[in-house]
């Protein structure tokens, strides 16, 4: 049997998003990133004596937006706790966060593994906290701490432990970043610390009920890397339990470089957090009113657009899945759709094909966002409507593709200014083509005597006569006649 | 309930407080007396009151997402010890 059958996985997540706010959590110091070191700071977030912290309405709203984006209950009252530990980057000693009651209990995401089913997995909790300043360690000497990121709110998503593969971890997580950005709450870059994942990690044999001693494995700062840490986790402990031993339980840091996984020096986690109300902030009370204004304000969230793409656009569910994975490529899609010439399912899977290939080629390679594409939705289906009209051929397309890339310019322009119109005239095709059969006597008579094959040769020549704009339908049709002859 | 010398340890070290074997002492004692006095409230059924998160009856006490002026860098660590040019320089946490 092999070893991936003998045991199982028992994954849960614990994700932090950071939330889009313009201010922080808990003062009105802004959130933004790459400023001035110590410079976004107010004796709130410095944690000076005697100043008191008011919440940010928007923390609550936003982590609302989450919790009833995966089906949690709302509690209807929630309070804040403070979370006790020493660490330079954290000056009040303390991080205001949520312990009993966080605000969004019991929920769910679906994800979708390889075989094409759906997994639930559970949501314990998400909660309401604040960042901590950012501590600089690769110096010769002493450690600098810049706390402009102290007090940045952050929603923190617990998973149940319902995850069994590293893969679907990673399409849960997947899933998260994919609702976040939906929200607009969270930008969902993970190497850039604003979504950061931990994992609980415990192996034990198939069939089994009770869970294995788990390992918490850190520091996983790209989605690449949380499949990779937790696979490399994964096979460490059932090396462990295979060779007779126990795991032991304890905190890992991912070294991404050396593809491993290293325990943090026992001291380092010896944390006792003496978790206690947080007597400066009152409690959050949040109505059924407040759950209904958030819920009909929720935008349509990625599975519901998914299955509209399907519907609407009759297309095929990798398109879909390719064309909602990231909320502005879709918005693109559909913006671009709604400007075609011609609705019917042939036009927009032909757009489908032009984004996901020729548009996700160039963000890719160019590491553009959709956003600030260089061809614009409306130009892009302008071009599929010459397309369609007959103006220009798909092959003539890739052109003026590569030119809207460089000018911007309405396709319309670059096929009139380069003369890329599409040639159609059956008279003028009829001559090319048989100039082209008399310079070729030699193929003709092999394609007469049975070698059909050579049909792509000429059809390849005529193409090259008329520097690729032969309308290539009509230039079949003559062919067929012509060497029929 | 009772505190122990061991426990008096714990809390010192997790306050980051060194303390001499006489002070350890006296602390588990006082602690033991605050402890003692406290349980008095035990005396009391408190098996229909919803515990207390807060001594004022306020809830939702919130301020909208603005920006407001921050103090200065150079303000900012004026009480600080030790810096790098605007950061703050502390002795070296992890190796």
């Amino acid at each position: 049997m092999a070893m991936n059958e003998k045991y199982e996985a028992v994954i849960g997540l614990e994700v932090h998003a950071q939330l889009l706010t313009n201010s922080k959590a808990f003062c009105g110091c802004t959130t933004k990133f790459g400023n001035t070191p110590n410079s976004n700071v107010c004796p709130v977030c410095l944690g000076m004596p005697g100043v008191l912290p008011v919440l940010n309405k928007n923390l609550v709203e936003f982590t609302l937006k989450m919790g009833l984006a995966t089906h949690c209950r709302i509690a209807p009252k929630s309070i804040f706790a403070r979370k006790n530990y020493f660490y330079p980057d954290l000056p009040k000693g303390y991080q205001i966060s949520q312990y009993e009651e966080p605000i969004c209990q019991n929920g769910y995401i679906d994800v979708e593994l390889k075989d094409g089913s759906t997994k639930r997995i559970g949501i314990t909790r998400i909660h309401m906290e604040e960042d901590a300043g950012k501590s600089i360690h690769d110096m010769d000497v002493d450690t600098l701490v810049d706390v402009n990121r102290c007090g940045v709110p952050l929603m923190e998503i617990v998973s149940e432990p319902d995850m069994r593969t590293s893969h679907e971890a990673y399409q849960y997580l997947s899933a998260i970043k994919q609702i976040v950005t939906y929200l607009g709450i969270c930008d969902g870059n993970m190497e850039e610390g604003s979504l950061r994942c931990d994992a609980n990690v415990s192996v034990r044999r198939t069939g089994e009920k009770q869970f294995g001693t788990k390992t918490e494995v850190k520091n996983m700062n790209s989605f690449r890397n949380v499949e990779r840490a937790l696979e490399y986790e994964i096979n460490r402990q059932i090396a462990v339990i295979e060779d007779g031993g126990s795991v032991v339980q304890e905190t890992l840091l991912w070294d991404a470089d050396k593809n491993v996984a290293v325990s943090m020096r026992s001291k380092e986690e010896a944390h006792d957090y003496r978790y206690f109300p947080e007597p400066d902030l009152v409690p959050v009370l949040v109505d059924q009113t407040w759950i209904a204004n958030v819920k009909s304000a929720l935008p349509e969230l990625p599975a519901e657009r998914r299955n509209r793409f399907v519907d609407t656009f009759s297309l095929p569910k990798y398109d879909a899945d390719i064309l909602t994975l990231e909320k502005e490529l879709a918005d693109y899609y559909e913006e671009a759709a709604a400007k075609l010439a011609k609705k019917d399912s042939e036009s927009y899977k032909s757009i489908s094909n032009w984004v996901m290939t020729d548009v996700l080629r160039v963000v890719n390679e160019e590491h553009v966002k959709v956003n600030d594409f260089p061809i614009s939705p409306e130009n892009l289906a302008a071009m599929v409507n010459l397309i369609g009209e007959g103006v220009i051929s798909g092959k003539i397309a890739k052109e003026v593709f590569e030119e809207m890339l460089k000018t911007k310019e309405h396709p319309r322009t670059i096929v009139d200014q380069k003369g890329l119109v599409q040639v159609s005239d059956a008279g003028a095709l009829e001559k090319i083509i048989d100039e082209v059969l008399a310079n070729n006597s030699d193929q003709r008579e092999k394609y007469r005597s049975g070698k059909t094959q050579l049909f792509g040769f000429f059809v390849g020549e005529t193409m090259k006569a008329t520097k690729g704009r032969a309308n290539p339908k009509i230039v079949n049709d003559i062919l067929k006649r012509k060497l029929g002859e | 309930m009772s505190i122990t010398i061991k426990e008096v340890e714990h809390i010192a070290a997790l306050a980051r407080l060194e303390f001499s074997d006489e002070e350890k002492e006296k602390f588990t004692h006082q602690l033991n007396d605050i402890l003692q006095y406290i349980e008095k409230l035990n005396e009391l059924d408190t098996s229909t009151v919803e515990p207390l998160s807060h001594v004022i009856e306020l809830s939702n006490v919130f301020r909208d997402d603005v920006v407001k002026p921050s103090i200065s860098a150079e303000e900012a660590l004026k009480n600080a010890p030790a810096k790098v040019d605007t950061l703050f320089r502390v002795p070296k946490v992890i190796g």
